[in-house]
């Protein structure tokens, strides 16, 4: 056993039951070979409808303009941007799990990290449509790209955090993509191999790049891997920071907020595993993985949740103070008449924030809670409406009664071609996620070997004499050591 | 790019492996490569590769992002399109700064994956010759190299006594060519008759 790293006792197991190698990859790949099922039929179906109205709603916005949206003076920012920040947010998660948690060298991550990682791209291609369909006018979009052109040659201003938006979000998206597919190419080589049918041997074999396992071929792999890893964990951490830069360098009270930056990466984070956990149970539930995706996992993420969930609590108590302390009666009035004030028109969704995001997952300070499936399920819904909730308090209510009263009458209701576009993503996102389940090993194969014989439980019984013994050896041999 | 004569080695498991490996390099054999369902710490200095140079790409590729955003950036705004922002600095460093680190990072990983596909001569369309299928599930390959001076009876009974559980010799091409996993028309020879 001295070729395989050790791993103590007192670390729960990772994979249940009794497998193997070939077993993992039976398990593993049944889904992709299995025909779909009527749940996923369903699920897929009622995904493509959503974003049938997405389409629909987009191209009525397209047609008419963006005063198909009931935006206003001063509400310029309603629901779009709403939208877009919170699934950037949840795009975060993916992230953290796939490359932070690589770096820390957690295990657990193998068993949630390609899912992770496939939401967070679906997340952040949602994202994007926000912004882009807002500019309106939307077939001159390209002009937000640096390039000689021949408008001057006028270039978009590089000071600005809406461009370093653009450049954010889309250096995400494409590393994030790049760090998912490269870690895919050997689990799509395992279905390759195994395939039958002469449509699978083409797909597999064109997307699998020629993948073979050579011992080189891994040596670089991993190497890939980890410096990927490096990379993706300030890239994370600076896309959500640039995203609060949008408000944070306004000077619009309520918005120009120097705890924006942590404040938003811990949201995000938030909110990207409730995600998660949403998108998981229901996974391991429908592809019969629950040996792999275990009641560890969940817990271990729960944990997250109830940490990230505090910080984000932490955060909103230090707005309400400093908007107290510092005396601006600007900044004070966005925060306790347009927020806290319960009576003012949009005083409920501030009370639905603080209820969701930080009273409800202190239930996971309970281990029982944690564990519980029924529970983990409603709260990850919970945590999401709650984190949506904040971007609408963020965004609507500093802007919605500003310094002129005169324009306070105009109450910001959205239309139902903005309800259309926010179903649309939904849409855009189940479907992505839908075939991505049904094409693509859900759970990176490659990589639960790789952990099997450290932490499968079946391997960790068999290791535990040895550590007993190490142990007692240890004791005895150091014992009398001064 | 020329096609070979193998013996190949299958084993099943990796605490079997890594004491064939060092054997099997003791006894001067050619290992071609060994395959393997998932990576296995240390089998690339067993075999004795040495490491990898991408991270130096990466860094290469990383700060050439770097110089790319601030000369760009400073000569947009310097000579070819000064613009005069609230009386601001025309060389606006510490605003250049997210740019600066997204193009670092895109650069470093658009470079290294590009720069690993093709060292490891992997896209799609690209066809290889795999010695054993399995050896993406859950076997591990051994491939040994025949020379004109090797006596491949010896060398299988080498590898049987190292504790291979199968074991095949394979006329294969070494290099790729352009082709599809459900054609299987290869020009060579493919399979080798099972010897043990």
């Amino acid at each position: 056993m001295a070729l395989l790293a050790y791993e103590s006792q007192v670390r729960p197991g990772l994979v249940d039951g009794p497998k193997d190698y070939h077993q993992i990859t039976e398990d593993l790949v049944r889904p992709i070979e299995a025909n779909p099922s009527r749940l996923w039929w369903i699920g897929f179906l009622t995904a493509v409808a959503c974003l049938i109205f997405g389409i629909v709603s987009v191209t009525m916005q397209v047609i008419y303009g963006v005063g198909q949206w009931n935006l206003n003076r001063t509400v310029g920012w309603g629901w779009d941007i709403t939208n877009f920040v919170w699934w950037v947010g949840i795009g975060h998660a993916g992230t953290l799990i796939s490359a932070i948690l690589l770096l820390f060298r957690q295990g657990w991550r193998t068993g949630v990290n390609r899912a992770a990682e496939a939401m967070t791209i679906f997340a952040v291609m949602c994202a994007g449509q926000f912004p882009i369909w807002h500019m309106g006018r939307v077939w001159l979009a390209f002009f937000i790209m640096p390039y000689p052109n021949t408008r001057g040659s006028l270039w978009p201003n590089f000071n600005s955090p809406l461009l370093w938006d653009v450049f954010a979000i889309s250096t995400y998206f494409t590393v994030s993509l790049l760090f998912w597919y490269s870690g895919l190419l050997p689990d799509l080589a395992t279905v390759r191999d195994r395939a039958k049918l002469k449509w699978r041997k083409f797909m597999y074999g064109t997307l699998s790049f020629g993948w073979s396992g050579s011992t080189k071929h891994w040596q670089r792999h991993e190497a890939l891997s980890l410096v990927l890893a490096g990379l993706s964990t300030p890239l994370v951490l600076s896309v959500h920071t640039i995203v609060s830069f949008d408000f944070a360098t306004s000077v619009i009270p309520g918005w120009h907020t120097t705890i924006f930056p942590p404040y938003f990466v811990a949201g995000a984070i938030f909110s990207g595993f409730a995600m998660v956990q949403t998108l998981l149970l229901v996974t391991r539930k429908v592809l019969r993985l629950e040996e792999y995706i275990t009641l560890e996992h969940i817990e271990v993420m729960n944990k997250v949740i109830v940490l990230t969930g505090s910080i984000v609590g932490v955060a909103y108590l230090t707005e309400l103070f400093i908007a107290w302390y510092g005396m601006n009666k600007f900044e004070n009035w966005a925060f306790f008449q347009n927020r806290v004030n319960i009576n003012s028109p949009l005083g409920w969704s501030y009370y639905i924030m603080m209820g969701c995001n930080v009273l409800s997952p202190q239930i996971f300070w309970f281990r029982k809670m944690r564990r519980n499936l029924t529970v983990t399920f409603f709260m990850s819904i919970i945590v999401n409406v709650g984190m949506w909730f904040e971007r609408f308090v963020i965004i609507v209510t500093s802007i919605y009664r500003d310094y002129i009263p005169s324009s306070w009458s105009t109450y910001y209701r959205p239309s139902i071609w903005e309800v259309g576009f926010y179903v649309g993503t939904f849409g855009l996102f189940f479907t992505c996620y839908f075939l991505f389940s049904k094409f693509f090993p859900v759970i990176a194969i490659a990589e639960i070997k790789h952990i099997l014989k450290k932490s499968g439980n079946v391997y960790k019984d068999k290791m535990g004499d040895a550590e007993r013994e190490t142990v007692e050896q240890f004791a005895h041999e150091n014992a009398h050591a001064h | 790019m020329s096609v070979k004569k193998f013996v190949v080695g299958v084993f099943t498991d990796e605490l079997v492996l890594f004491p064939a490996v060092k054997k099997v390099r003791t006894a001067g054999y050619k290992i071609h490569d060994v395959y393997t369902p998932m990576p296995i710490h240390g089998l690339d200095h067993a075999l004795g590769l040495r490491e990898t140079s991408l991270h130096t790409a990466g860094f290469i590729y990383g700060i050439t992002g770097t110089t790319t955003a601030i000369s760009g950036i400073g000569w947009i705004f310097n000579s070819d399109w000064p613009i005069n922002f609230g009386g601001k600095s025309h060389f606006d460093l510490p605003a250049w700064i997210p740019i600066t680190f997204e193009l670092t990072v895109l650069f470093s990983a658009v470079g290294m994956v590009l720069t690993f596909c093709y060292l490891c001569q992997m896209a799609p369309f690209v066809r290889k010759h795999h010695f054993n299928l399995r050896s993406t599930d859950d076997q591990f390959t051994m491939v040994i190299e025949c020379t004109e001076k090797t006596n491949e009876t010896e060398v299988i009974d080498f590898l049987k006594s190292v504790g291979a559980t199968g074991i095949n010799t394979q006329k294969a091409e070494t290099g790729w060519w352009l082709g599809r996993y459900d054609k299987d028309k290869t020009p060579f020879e493919q399979q080798g008759t099972a010897l043990v």
